[in-house]
Formats: C-alpha cells, structure tokens, sequence
C-alpha cells in the first residue's frame, strides 16, 4: 500500500520532513518510487512566485528537444534549479532533473490567470507528447509556485540522490508518497501526487471505480484530463472538475466522490442542490478503498476517504503547521510536540479542511452539511 | 387378415411420432387409466383409445403357449400436428402413479410441418436456442486480492440503486453558490428532468390481457410488497394494455411504468384517469419494439379478450387485437418521437420520465443519437432478441433481432465517446436470467454499461412456474391455453395459479438478486453506487467477443 505524507505550514520547511515520515511508515518491499509536489516555494524561488516553474526530467536529446520547443513557444528561462545528484546502487540515474522557471511569453503578459493557466498546461501536455514516445522527456507540472518531483526507487534513497537534504529547496506545502507498484509497470507518470492547473492529490489504495470513472473524466472534452497511467489520477482530476471547472466550494469534492443515501441527503440544508449532483456525477462515486490528501490552489490541504473507510489516515500538528498522513508514526516523525491527543482521525462522513499557512482545521461533517 | 375394402392398407399418409418436438413415454404397466392426463393436455396431444392386443399365455407345469386377443385401454399420442404435444408435462403432474411424461426428440422435423392453411407457425414464448448466450459467458474476473480488501456483502452497505431519468449534464446544472454551499439558481428557469431511484432489475412490460388476472395481480402485489415492506423500489411496466382503473387511481401507481404502444388499448382509460391520480406513475414507457419479434406489432388474439380485458382496452370481446408494427404517427424520429415523449411528459406535467423502448438492431445508435440530443428523452430501453413475448411468428422469434450484449454495448461506448453515458441512462432486456443466473446476467449487463435491465419470461418462470424454456416446451401463451394459468383469460385455467404465491415469490426473487448482487459487487469492491460501465471487471472466454465488447478475455 502507497504511504502518504504531507506537512502544510506557515513556514518554510524542507521536503526530507514529510519523506522522512514516510520512512517512519515503511513496512517491508517499498520501493516503488517517491513522489514530491512542492506548493508555496522557499529557498532559491521565494522571489520567483509569479513565474511558472516546469518541472520535469529529460534526456540529453530530450533537452535540447525541450529548449527549442519552449523557446517557441515564447518562454523564456529565468531560472532553472537541477539538483546534485548523488549515484545510488539501486536508482538508476537520467540525464537530467528540473524546475525551471520561466518568463510567460510576451503576449501573456497582460491575460487573466486562467488564460495563463490554460497556455500552461496546453504547453505541458504538447511537451508529454513530445517525450513520451521514447521517454525522452517527463512534464509533470508547469505552474507558478509548485514543483513536482518524482523517481524510482526507494523514497528515503531518491530524497537522498536527490540530494534533497542538503539542497535549500523549501516550500510551505510539501505532499510525499512513497509508491508501493503493485498491478502497473513502474512508470513515472503513474506516480504520485498528481498535479493539474494548481490542484494536487495523492491516494493510496486501489481505485475499484478506475474505468467508469476515467470513461466519464475523459468524456468533459478538457484537454487535461488524459493519462490515467495511474487509477489514482481520477482523484486530482475529479477535485478539479469539482471546484475548477464546475465552481463547487471544497467540500463538494466529498459529495461527489462519496454521495450520501437520498435518506441523508434529505437532512442537508442544500438537499435540492446535493440531489441533482449525485444524479449528474453519479459516475465520479468512488467506491475506495482510498484516502486522499489534496491541497488546492489557495494552499488550502485536505484529506478525505472512502465511505468504507478501508484505508484510514491521520490529521495531526499544532497551529502553523500540521500533518496529515496515512499512519499516525509518520505525525509523530513530522510533528513530534503536539498535543496528540487532539489527532483527528476522520470518519466515514468527515473531511478535515486544513486553511492557508496551516491557521485552522476543520473536520466538516457531510451528513450535517 | 386386414379387410380387403374400405381401407387403405399402409399408414404412410401419416406422420411418425419421430417428427414429433416430443414423444410421449406411457408406461401400460403403471397407468391405471384415471384419464386425468388426457383430460388434462391443453393441445389434446394424447387420447385415450382401445386397442386389441394378443398376449401369450402358458399355465401348468410344462409350457403349454396359448394366444389370447384382449381388448385393453390405452394413452396414445396423436400424430396430427396440428395437436403435437409442447412438451409442457401438464400430464406428468396430474398422472398419479408416474405413468407418464414427455420427452424431447431432438431429430424432429417439426417445422418442416407446422405450416397448415398456409401460415407459418405462430407461438408464444421466446427464442428456441438452447445454447449458452454471450451473457453467460461473461465472467467477473476483477476481484479485490489483497491490494484492496474484497467487501463484505453481509455487513458493508450496499445501495444497489439506479437512476431512471434524464440526467443533467453537470455543466448545465442551475446552481448558484450561497457562502459554503450551493442552492438552486431559480432564475435561471431550467427545466430540470424527473428522476426515479429505483432497484436496478425491473418487471419489464407484459400486459393484462396478455397476463391472466391472478398472474398480473400477482406481479403487482409483489412489487407494492418490495417496495412498501422490503424498502426495494423495484418498478414494473404495465405492458400494452392499460392497467386496472382503480390501480391508475391509487397511491400504489408510483411503482407502475406505463406503457404506450402502437395500438394505444387501454389508453382511453388511463387518460380519464389523469385528473385522479394521486401518484405519478414511475415513468411511462413508449413501446416502438420488441426483442422477440422486431419490427412486428402486438397482438391479443381473440379467444383472449374477455369482459375483463374488452373492458380495460376499451374494445368488444372476442376480437384479435392486433397492434400495428408502428405508431402511426411515427413520420420520423426527429419529428414524430420527439413529439411523443413531448405529449407524454406534457400529460404528466413534465413531473414523469418519459423514455422509448426498441428491439435490438443495428440501428440502435443512430435511435440512441437522435434521444442523446432529446432533453426531454428520460431513458432507453433495448430489447434483445431472446426477449419473450406472448404471441408471434416463430421465424420472427427464432430469426429476427440483435443480441443484447453487443448492442448495449456499443450503445454504451457511444455515449461515452460523447461524454453522456451519465445522461441517458440505457436499460437492457431479452434473455436476462434466462438459464436461471438472473443477478450474473443483470450485473454483466450493468458493467457493460446498462443501468437498468428488465426481465419478463425469468419471472413468470420463477414466481409462476412457467414451464417455458428454449426447447420449444410448452409456448402455448398465444393461444389462452396456459396450463399453468399465466398467461389465459379462462376462470378455468386460470383458477390454478394463486396470485397471493405469485406475489410471495415475486417478492423471494427480488430479494434474492439483491443479495446475489452484493455477493458480485463485493468481491469487485463496490457498493456505493453501481457499477454501470465497469468493463475492467468482465472478461469472456473468446477472443473475438472479447474484442467486440472491448473486455479482456480470459481463459
């Protein structure tokens, strides 16, 4: 089973924090692959926030492939942060890591942020195509203010090839996952979190709904929703679908994925409203086992599971900076002085809503609305 | 010696009881001539008669043979097909002492014959073809192991509900944000479809008239159980035909799909009832074809349209009711259909899913493609080929149509290619359950991407022991000589089936499926909502089918 671990805070902290909980979580042959998605950047991007940061890796053709294509494009380089890699026996180097941060072209100078934020993804999934033939080059965000990381191998062995404990790359929102591969082939893109347009998940789990939903995600006629290497990137696509491109407030995400009984939709105060969309994204109903842990693009965190609640996970910390993980080892690992007592497990019908810079939790509770 | 005179000397004129579908077995030395099964045969396939017959006989200490000519009574079989025994073993179960039973020649030549007068054979029934259909070959091959945990059918909860229903497209839908929550955009004015929630096995349509009172009744009965006592909403459709006035009348309407055909019987009473109806009805239903017999009309044959039924049609007793292939007001389906599910939901004030059913054919999508565009259009039903009917043509039965899966497949796989797979829930019928696997064949269907799915001939089978199966056995439905009281309008057959033990097994039926379904759902790892087009969890056991429902194939 995948081992998630996020920490949200109002400070910058290093991304070996949530990595090393995941360490705390690990049971047996884990080694699947490390996923990091950095939201809020410290450290050398702390000036760069308006600027879209593609990250990435890419081979030696691959490179020179991307140059040429993001220079036509109208990009240009403002900086670029490659990591100093450090060989290990068991992960198997590429040519080159990224996230660089560019200048927007000069005709986007003035455009709104969702025009900017179409031109940027449209751009990643042009350089996806480009690279994904013969793997020359791997897109995994192209966003102001995220950067996405992601290897194969043991997690605490990737944060060390990485070199991610000496690095100064910081963030306020920082979502781990150390991939336990269990029915696809090790592949990059299937590995998590999964970023689109500002919003990001990771799951863990099996998604038993994969293909209907997938079906219905596809079926939107949005450009982004392509991929699904993975069963667990419906997640990420349904939130935005949910509160992009349908306009939904957070706590929408929970009744779609997991709708209520029509008994218990009737002691909701927005029953007419919940109605017709249990009805409409009928086929966005996930049936878990999963948790998600998300963050959307506010900096606001969330974590919510399955109605069975099959696959549990844990929300702990102080104000000003929380956890939230899907064992209560790796809260302690990440926030050790807290009050542990005030851990929130959530159940069956809860979502706990962490807010910007980690102020406030939420646990909301579905049935009372 | 034979008579020279008078008559012919061979028998060659006659049919052997080879051509025969069945061959009655009668046993002399069991039979003590009670005459009940001859009384009972509803084709009169079997007589009772006289034969004279020698026997040998020896008495004292050393054999000492003697011919002796009794005269003795005897059951025979006729050999006129125009009496051929169906096969229904009516006779088996009244004969006290085992003495007989009918038994399938499967080298018969029947066909060859059953054309007298010039007309081709004509039956109730469904699709003589006993072999294994695509349904059951379809297995569930996507169980949660370990990398997720299997449910558990006993203690998680299952909603095993569908929705019937247009449904909205979330982009259209009128809402507003009001602080944290949504509310309905009222200015907007947005026609916003009705929806049922219902079990997602349906009665599908057979009518009173072609349904004797107790069976019809006891259908209903069943379903008013489910629904008010079992709090499973399962619907059924009325069939053609009208429904009881004072039914169209009560609270109980709810759980009743209306049906429309061609020949609109009984549609003079329903719409007087309109303005009394204290229920909306679940939806209605606009019949435009049937599985068993496409692109061909309905019909009640006369010797079934007693007082009862004349009165509920609106027509004279005793006369064929035929109802013609199509509406005659269908001119196109842009035009015409559209007007009828527009006059339909108009009657109702637009508070009642208003959805057609067609027969499987090829032509299906470009039928689904014109409702895709249709707000107003609540559903679609597809009758496969092995749907039953009451009365048809046997070539219509055994050759014409198009197999269930494939076509709601491909429906399917259209919508989603469109992205409104959700919108248009598409509903299966023709052969569900027909070797018995009722909630296999409805979960194979659901995972192929039907929301719903209908049966007819399963129920009259499991809940009023239809003695019908693909054998050609029985099949009398057309001719209102039902032995077992089904599908008769006479007191005197129908006095044999108990609407009350109807009902009562309607009701063990339905419960049943409900748990055989989470026994499927929850090894698959679903409960929360149905699986509708969860094709990764089907595979079949041939390649070019597998490839033609875009499954995995397995072996």
């Amino acid at each position: 089973m995948c081992r998630l671990a996020a920490v949200t805070s109002k400070d910058y902290i290093s991304p070996m924090e949530p990595i090393l909980a995941l360490e705390t979580m690990k049971e047996g042959h884990d080694g699947s692959g490390l996923g990091l998605t950095l939201k809020n950047l410290g450290g050398e991007f702390e000036k760069l926030k308006k600027y879209p940061v593609l990250s990435g890796i890419c081979s030696k053709e691959g490179k020179k492939i991307l140059d040429d294509f993001m220079k036509k494009q109208g990009f240009k380089l403002k900086h670029e942060w490659a990591p100093k890699t450090k060989p290990m026996k068991n992960i198997q180097a590429r040519d080159f890591y990224f996230a660089r941060a560019y200048e927007y072209p000069a005709e986007y100078k003035n455009k709104t942020m969702q025009e900017k934020e179409e031109l940027l993804m449209n751009t990643r999934l042009a350089i996806r195509k480009i690279g994904e033939p013969n793997e020359s080059i791997f897109a995994f965000s192209f966003y102001p203010d995220v950067i996405t990381i992601k290897e194969v191998g043991d997690p605490l062995e990737v944060a060390n090839f990485f070199g991610l404990d000496k690095d100064g790359l910081k963030a306020k929102i920082v979502l781990a996952q150390g991939r336990q591969n269990t029915n696809y082939a090790i592949y990059l893109y299937a590995c998590h979190p999964f970023f689109i347009q500002g919003y990001c998940s990771m799951t863990n789990g099996e998604n038993t709904a994969f293909v209907p939903i997938r079906e219905f995600l596809m079926g939107r006629g949005f450009p982004g929703y392509i991929g699904y290497n993975s069963d667990s990137e419906v997640f990420t696509h349904i939130l935005h679908y949910t509160a992009r491109q349908l306009k939904f407030p957070i706590t929408y995400y929970k009744d779609v994925i997991t709708p209520l009984k029509a008994t218990e939709i009737e002691q909701r105060p927005d029953k007419d409203a919940l109605r017709l969309i249990k009805q409409s994204l009928r086929p966005l109903c996930i049936d878990g086992p999963n948790m998600v842990i998300g963050f959307m693009p506010d900096g606001t965190c969330f974590m919510v599971h399955d109605s069975k609640k099959l696959r549990p996970g844990v929300v702990g910390g102080v104000k000003g900076k929380y956890a939230l993980m899907s064992e209560e080892c790796g809260v302690d690992s990440a926030i050790p002085k807290r009050d542990r007592s005030k851990d929130i497990f959530p159940m069956k019908y809860d979502m706990v809503i962490i807010s910007p810079d980690a102020q406030e939790v939420k646990v909301w509770n579905q049935l009372q609305g | 010696m034979e008579p020279a005179s008078g008559l012919r000397l061979d028998h060659n004129h006659k049919l052997s009881l080879k051509e025969f579908p069945y061959i009655i077995r009668w046993r002399d030395d069991r039979c003590k001539r009670c005459g009940k099964c001859t009384a009972v045969c509803p084709v009169k396939a079997i007589e009772a008669t006289v034969k004279v017959q020698r026997f040998v006989k020896s008495e004292g200490p050393v054999p000492t043979p003697s011919a002796v000519r009794n005269i003795t009574h005897v059951v025979e079989q006729v050999t006129d097909m125009e009496r051929y025994c169906t096969g229904c073993g009516t006779c088996t179960l009244v004969c006290p002492n085992e003495a007989i039973e009918p038994e399938f020649n499967p080298q018969n030549k029947f066909l060859h014959y059953k054309n007298k007068g010039g007309d081709g054979y004509k039956r109730g029934g469904r699709r003589n073809d006993p072999s294994l259909s695509t349904l059951d070959r379809l297995k569930f091959t996507r169980i949660s192991m370990l990398t997720d945990p299997a449910l558990d059918a006993g203690r998680h909860e299952f909603r095993v509900r569908t929705l019937l229903g247009r449904i909205m497209n979330p982009e259209d839908l009128p809402l507003k944000t009001n602080g944290s929550i949504l509310e309905i955009d009222k200015t907007r004015n947005a026609f916003i479809p009705p929806v049922r929630e219902i079990f997602p096995i349906m009665i599908g349509s057979m009518s009173i008239g072609a349904l004797s009172p107790p069976m019809w009744e006891g259908l209903a009965m069943g379903v008013a159980y489910l629904n008010e006592v079992e709090g499973l909403p399962v619907v059924m459709c009325s069939g053609e035909g009208g429904m009881s006035p004072r039914l169209l009348r009560s609270r109980y309407l709810k759980y009743f799909i209306i049906q429309i055909a061609s020949g609109y019987f009984g549609w003079d009473e329903i719409v007087r009832a309109i303005p009394h109806m204290v229920e909306d009805p679940a939806a209605i239903e606009i019949k435009y074809g049937q599985g068993a017999k496409p692109g061909d009309g309905g019909l009640l044959m006369a010797q079934k349209v007693l007082k009862l039924i004349a009165k509920i049609r609106g027509v004279p007793q005793f006369v064929d009711l035929a109802s013609p292939p199509t509406h005659q007001t269908k001119y196109s389906i842009e035009e015409a259909v559209a007007k009828m599910i527009q006059s339909m939901s108009m009657a109702w004030g637009f508070r009642v899913p208003v959805y057609p059913k067609i027969s499987g054919t090829k032509t299906a999508r470009a039928v689904l493609n014109n409702l895709a565009r249709n707000p107003y259009a609540a559903a679609l039903c597809i009758d496969g080929e092995d749907g039953g009917t009451g009365a048809a043509y046997n070539v219509s039965m055994d050759k014409m149509g198009h197999p269930i899966a494939s076509n709601l497949r491909e429906c399917y796989l259209d919508l989603v290619k469109q992205g409104k797979q959700n919108e248009l829930p598409l509903i299966a019928a023709g052969g569900i359950g027909k070797k018995g696997n009722l909630a296999a064949n409805a979960a194979a269907l659901i995972m192929l991407g039907a929301s719903g799915v209908a049966i007819g001939k399963y129920i009259m089978q499991a809940a009023a022991d239809c003695f019908g199966d693909e054998y050609n056995r029985c099949n009398l439905c057309n001719t209102g000589k039902c032995p077992r009281g089904i599908t008769t309008q006479d007191p005197k057959l129908y006095r044999r089936l108990d609407s009350d033990k109807v009902a009562e097994r309607v009701v063990e039926v339905f419960k049943a499926a409900d748990v055989e379904l989470r026994k499927i759902f929850a090894p698959m790892g679903r409960s929360t909502e149905l699986p509708i087009g969860m094709s990764d969890g089907l595979s079949i056991d041939d390649p070019a089918m597998a490839e033609r429902l875009g499954i995995s194939y397995a072996c």
